[in-house]
């Protein structure tokens, strides 16, 4: 006897409708289609049917199979969405939490500015000489054209470390100058030279630091005059400034390892209370520079009258702050991490002339 | 150098006005530092007498003066306890500003009378603090005049930096001449004066020296003068002395001063009746022999000092500073005058030694014009007499002078040479002429150029060229730039220099903060850390806290950590890259990248990653900088030995072979304590200079070898004895293992319960990677077997069941 096909499918459709879940579902389709489901065991029993009875049974069977099996899938499509949006409800989060911590490091403002400096000369053909922060006498003085008991040497307020073995006083450098000379005893001209590095001298007070860093520079040739002194210099206050108008002063100074010497103000403003660099009407002093003298290429070997050049010498922390609007000295040295924070320079951003200066 | 305007105009003959000269003055290399001009302030401010005062009516302690302004009466309420009928003082009127009370004035009702103005203090007009009542002046002051002027407060103050090799230029006459010869005005001539002499002087010279100490006094002019009233100085000198903050004293010390600031000449005056014997001798002094300076204060003197003084001892240290029993004072009425030049270096040695700074200590370490004691003597004679009257002896010379004639051979193209400025030669002479200079012109282009006596600073063409081109201008010098040297420009530093860079932004990256710190430390951490040897103890440190040069990085890094922690900021990570100091020589000195990692990985946070820094983290960073400069990590040894500063148990160093790369580790527990900071923390040293530069192999990489076949991991565990280092097991493992073992990595140690005290548990994965074909399960099984072998065999291993 073939059940009434009209009721089973109503019943299996309302069943399937009102499935809650996966495991219903296939209770539902096990009782229907299983191997001894409602459905199969019918199809089994065509076979006491006959002829037409048999064929006509055996369509709307296959029909109605076909009809609770795509329901039952579409039923299945249905809960597998509603489970996924149960689930992606359930995962739901606080967007606004911050991500997992990375610490972050920062380049200190004078090895930026060193960077800058070297990069801006580096266009120019200088490359990098250094040496010791513990000289002689010799080299901070005496072959610099300062001898001893000159009122300059007063005026630079070193520090002394015990004499060595032979007598001879040790210093700490009062500038980066002691490299020039190193390195005119080592290479011969044409010289064109940076010499970055530490200085020290026994002054500390809110502008002046005992441990400073300077930026020295020396250029010999046969025919290196003060014009490109001047040229070079202009070109490097515009460039490390990025003002390319800047106004640029060379004053007669007084330096012992070079003459004519000269001071090198820049132009400023400081209209409005803050300090703008450019024109205005206003100068900051900012580099010390000179012929370099006759007697110093003599105490190197250098024949003055075939050899002359020039020399500058640069405080790294005060072009740094002026560059970078820094106001205070001290911070430079104290490694507070607010500090560091603040006038920091991330790592991946190297100043270079085809990236930019950071002006 | 402090001068006023009209003083300069003394020695200047001049069209140009003061801004004029004040933009000039840089220019030539003197710097203006400041300029003090009170004419502006002090315009309001006029002379006015009070003709009567009687007690307000309602207040006991003010009065209602009756002021005569010049220009008529008016009434005016002061609370001064001075103010008097008869007293002629300084008037503001109503409408002045008064900056001593921030005031400008109304006309105010004060307790119901009308006051139009009011009589001033010195403080009220910011002249002085005096505040004990009104200014009162000299009653034949000119009513309604302009105070400022009558005080000669009018005269604006100019201060300028000299540099050291311009002597010249500590006197207003030097400063005149380069304003000259830059075409600023005519320097005046002084005025020629000639002094009539009576009769030797009483007081005689006498020089002590050996021939060896004879260069010490080469020159020493002295004059008596006898009859001199010792008083006040004139107005006008007290005035200007005043003006370039110099306290006027008596009329003889003030001409001293005066000279000194106006011809950069510094005198000394003796009260002549105080020398004992007649004679001054000048000689060295004796060891230990002692002086009482003029400053009150008594010095202690070493037989290298120039001294001079008489029968009774030394009382004058020469061209420093003169002594307390010889000088002059308001009774001195005979004077013996000293116009000397001393020995520059001797006078600065005295002074440094001693301590001892004045301005004539400052003038003669300088340079002084050496023929002053001959050409500045009757000049000077002539103010004495006329301001002190009296009468001038013959003068007492002693002395050959110093050697300063000297001739320079120049070329006046050297000027274009040195300067690429084009000057003419007649401009060229003219200049130096002016500045004092003798040239004579052999030929066009070979001059014989004698420097003046005041600048002995001049020695070669250089020095020409200077003079020469700073009063033509240095904005004349044309901007050229620098040839290139190649079109696209070479790196500016080497290999070892762009490691510094390489490893501040690695580290940087890596999250830590880049310090820049002192390279001196105090001595007791020093020693702390390795250091502290006294061949690296600074002679005169700026404090006990710097006064030692650094051994290593770590202490300043551990300060910094201190610091931090006290504003509250534990968690830091931070590195420096800088120089430390093993010993003293040039080629001592080492660079150290050091870092430093304290308390947590990150602030406390939601997803709870943070965890607290350990031995490991030190390590890490080392490797990673290693291997950025070059170095195969694979290839290093690592010992576990670590300098004392180092947690014994968690620290190690990276080596190859002999040569020590780096020490890293957890930082000892007591150093901690030391620097207060609560910990862990872990660090890491690394001297660069022990890092080899890889050998250059040029731009081109070898060929990488990709290999098609499928990489296969297999993992091992092994019980091993505690003391068998993964270091060791793994270099055990990959040897056996080749060519196919290409990583191997310790992914888990287990150590405490169920094994043995002495053992530990290992677990390892092994990364097979065959180059050559797919790798069948017998060629795994022999390598693993080979693996198990060697740990076997090595390392005492067994694999765990």
């Amino acid at each position: 006897m073939l059940p009434d096909l009209d009721q089973l499918k109503a019943t299996y459709l309302s069943q399937i409708a009102e499935a809650d879940g996966l495991d219903g579902l296939d209770a539902i389709r096990v009782d229907a289609l299983g191997k001894k489901g409602n459905i199969s065991t019918a199809m089994k029993n065509l076979g006491q049917l006959d002829g037409d009875a048999r064929r006509e049974a055996g369509q709307a069977l296959n029909a109605l199979k076909n009809e609770i099996a795509s329901a039952i899938e579409a039923k299945k499509d249905e809960l597998a969405r509603a489970a996924l949006d149960a689930r992606l409800a359930a995962e739901q989060v606080d967007v606004t939490l911050t991500p997992r911590p990375e610490a972050e490091g920062r380049i200190h403002p004078l090895s930026r500015t060193l960077e800058e400096v070297t990069a801006i000369f580096a266009e120019m053909g200088f490359t990098v000489a250094e040496g010791p922060d513990i000289e002689s006498d010799f080299y901070n003085f005496t072959a610099l054209n300062i001898p001893p008991e000159h009122p300059a040497r007063q005026e630079h307020d070193t520090f002394y470390l015990p004499p060595d073995m032979e007598g001879k006083r040790k210093v700490l450098r009062t500038h980066t100058s002691p490299v020039q000379i190193r390195t005119m005893e080592k290479i011969e001209p044409p010289i064109r030279i940076i010499a970055p590095g530490r200085t020290y001298r026994s002054d500390h007070d809110a502008t002046h630091s005992p441990m400073f860093h300077q930026c020295e520079g020396l250029v010999i040739g046969k025919d290196i005059h003060m014009g490109h002194l001047k040229g070079c210099l202009i070109d490097f206050c515009r460039a490390f400034f990025g003002v390319d108008d800047l106004p640029v002063r060379f004053r007669p100074s007084y330096f012992p390892f070079t003459e004519p010497s000269a001071e090198v103000d820049i132009g400023c403003s400081r209209e409005g209370g803050g300090l703008k660099i450019g024109a205005g009407d206003d100068w900051l002093e900012i580099l010390g520079s000179g012929m370099v003298n006759p007697k110093v290429l003599e105490n190197c070997g250098i024949d003055p009258n075939e050899y002359q050049g020039f020399a500058f010498g640069m405080g790294l922390e005060r072009i740094a702050m002026l560059k970078y609007g820094i106001p205070d000295l001290r911070p430079f040295y104290d490694s507070d991490l607010r500090w560091m924070r603040h006038y920091g320079f991330m790592p991946f951003d190297p100043p270079s002339i085809h990236l930019g200066l950071g002006a | 150098m402090k001068f006023t305007w009209s003083w300069l105009n003394d020695h200047l003959e001049t069209d140009a006005d003061m801004n004029t000269i004040l933009d000039a003055l840089p220019m030539l290399g003197l710097e203006v530092e400041d300029v003090v001009d009170q004419s502006e302030r002090l315009k309001p401010f006029t002379i006015a007498k009070i003709t009567a005062a009687s007690k307000h009516p309602n207040a006991d302690s003010l009065q209602v003066c009756t002021v005569d302004t010049g220009h008529g009466e008016i009434e005016v309420v002061c609370g001064a306890p001075n103010a008097r009928a008869g007293l002629v003082g300084v008037f503001a009127p109503v409408g002045a500003y008064v900056p001593g009370i921030d005031l400008t004035l109304t006309e105010a009702e004060i307790r119901g009378v009308t006051s139009n103005g009011m009589m001033c203090s010195e403080r009220e007009m910011m002249l002085s603090d005096e505040h004990d009542g009104i200014i009162e002046l000299d009653d034949d002051a000119p009513l309604g005049a302009g105070f400022a002027a009558y005080a000669g407060l009018d005269d604006p103050m100019i201060e300028i930096a000299i540099t050291p090799n311009r002597a010249d230029c500590l006197g207003v006459r030097g400063i005149a001449r380069d304003l000259a010869a830059a075409g600023l005005g005519t320097l005046k001539p002084l005025k020629d004066v000639e002094v009539k002499s009576e009769g030797e002087s009483p007081i005689k010279w006498k020089i002590d020296l050996d021939d060896t100490h004879q260069h010490l006094a080469p020159l020493v002019a002295g004059r008596c003068f006898s009859g001199v009233s010792n008083g006040a100085s004139p107005k006008w000198m007290r005035q200007r002395l005043e003006a370039v903050g110099q306290r006027p004293i008596s009329a003889l010390v003030d001409i001293t001063n005066y000279i000194m600031l106006d011809l950069g000449r510094p005198l000394h005056a003796y009260d002549a009746d105080k020398i004992n014997g007649g004679e001054l001798i000048i000689r060295l002094a004796k060891d230990g022999e002692e002086f009482a300076a003029l400053n009150e204060k008594t010095y202690t003197l070493d037989e290298t000092m120039l001294t001079i003084g008489d029968a009774d001892g030394a009382d004058d240290l020469a061209g420093v500073m003169g002594g307390e029993r010889t000088g002059v004072s308001d009774e001195t009425t005979t004077m013996f005058l000293e116009i000397a030049i001393f020995d520059p270096i001797s006078v600065a040695t005295t002074g440094r030694k001693l301590n001892l700074n004045s301005d004539a200590r400052y003038r003669f370490e300088r340079g002084l014009d050496v023929t002053s004691p001959d050409s500045m003597m009757d000049y000077v004679s002539a103010m004495v007499l006329e301001i002190c009257g009296g009468k001038a002896s013959a003068v007492h010379r002693v002395g050959e002078g110093a050697d300063w004639q000297r001739e320079i051979a120049f070329r006046p193209s050297r000027t274009a040479e040195l300067t690429a400025v084009e000057i003419d030669t007649a401009e060229q002479a003219k200049t130096l002429e002016i500045l004092g200079f003798t040239v004579k012109q052999n030929s066009p282009d070979d001059w014989t150029v004698a420097p003046p006596p005041w600048r002995g600073d001049i020695v070669g063409a250089a020095d020409l060229v200077e003079e020469i081109t700073r009063i033509h201008g240095f904005d004349a010098i044309p901007e050229v730039a620098l040839p290139r040297l190649a079109v696209v420009s070479a790196p500016a530093v080497d290999a070892a220099q762009k490691r510094l860079h390489t490893v501040r932004r690695l580290l940087a990256s890596r999250g830590m903060m880049e310090a820049v710190t002192f390279s001196f430390l105090d001595a007791k951490t020093a020693e702390r850390f390795g250091g502290g040897d006294e061949t690296l103890t600074l002679v005169n440190p700026i404090s006990a806290d710097l006064d030692t040069m650094r051994p290593t990085i770590l202490p300043n890094l551990l300060t910094a950590l201190m610091r931090n922690t006290a504003r509250g900021e534990s968690d830091a990570a931070i590195f420096e890259v800088g120089p430390i100091f093993p010993a003293d020589g040039p080629d001592d000195q080492r660079t150290s990248a050091t870092g430093l990692r304290h308390g947590m990985t990150a602030d406390r946070e939601w997803t709870g990653t943070a965890r607290a820094i350990d031995w490991a983290d030190a390590r890490g960073d080392a490797m990673v900088v290693l291997a950025a400069l070059g170095v195969n990590t694979a290839s290093l040894q690592t010992v576990a030995e670590a300098p004392h500063w180092y947690h014994p148990g968690q620290s190690g160093a990276l080596c190859q072979g002999r040569n020590v790369l780096a020490h890293f580790g957890a930082i000892h527990p007591a150093v901690l304590t030391e620097f207060d900071l609560k910990g862990p923390a872990a660090g890491f040293e690394i001297i660069l200079e022990n890092v080899n530069l890889p050998k250059a192999k040029g731009p081109a990489r070898p060929l990488a070898a990709l290999s098609p076949y499928q990489q296969v991991s297999r993992d091992f565990a092994f019980m091993l004895k505690r003391d068998v280092t993964a270091e060791k097991l793994l270099r055990a493992i990959k040897g056996a293992g080749k060519p196919l073992v290409s990583d191997a990595v310790v992914f888990d140690v287990y150590q405490g319960k169920g094994i043995a005290d002495d053992e530990k548990s290992v677990a390892v994965g092994v990364t097979l990677s065959p180059t050559k074909a797919t790798l069948t399960e017998d060629e795994i099984e022999k390598t693993s077997q080979a693996i198990i072998d060697a740990v076997a065999k090595h390392c005492g291993g067994i694999l765990r069941g």
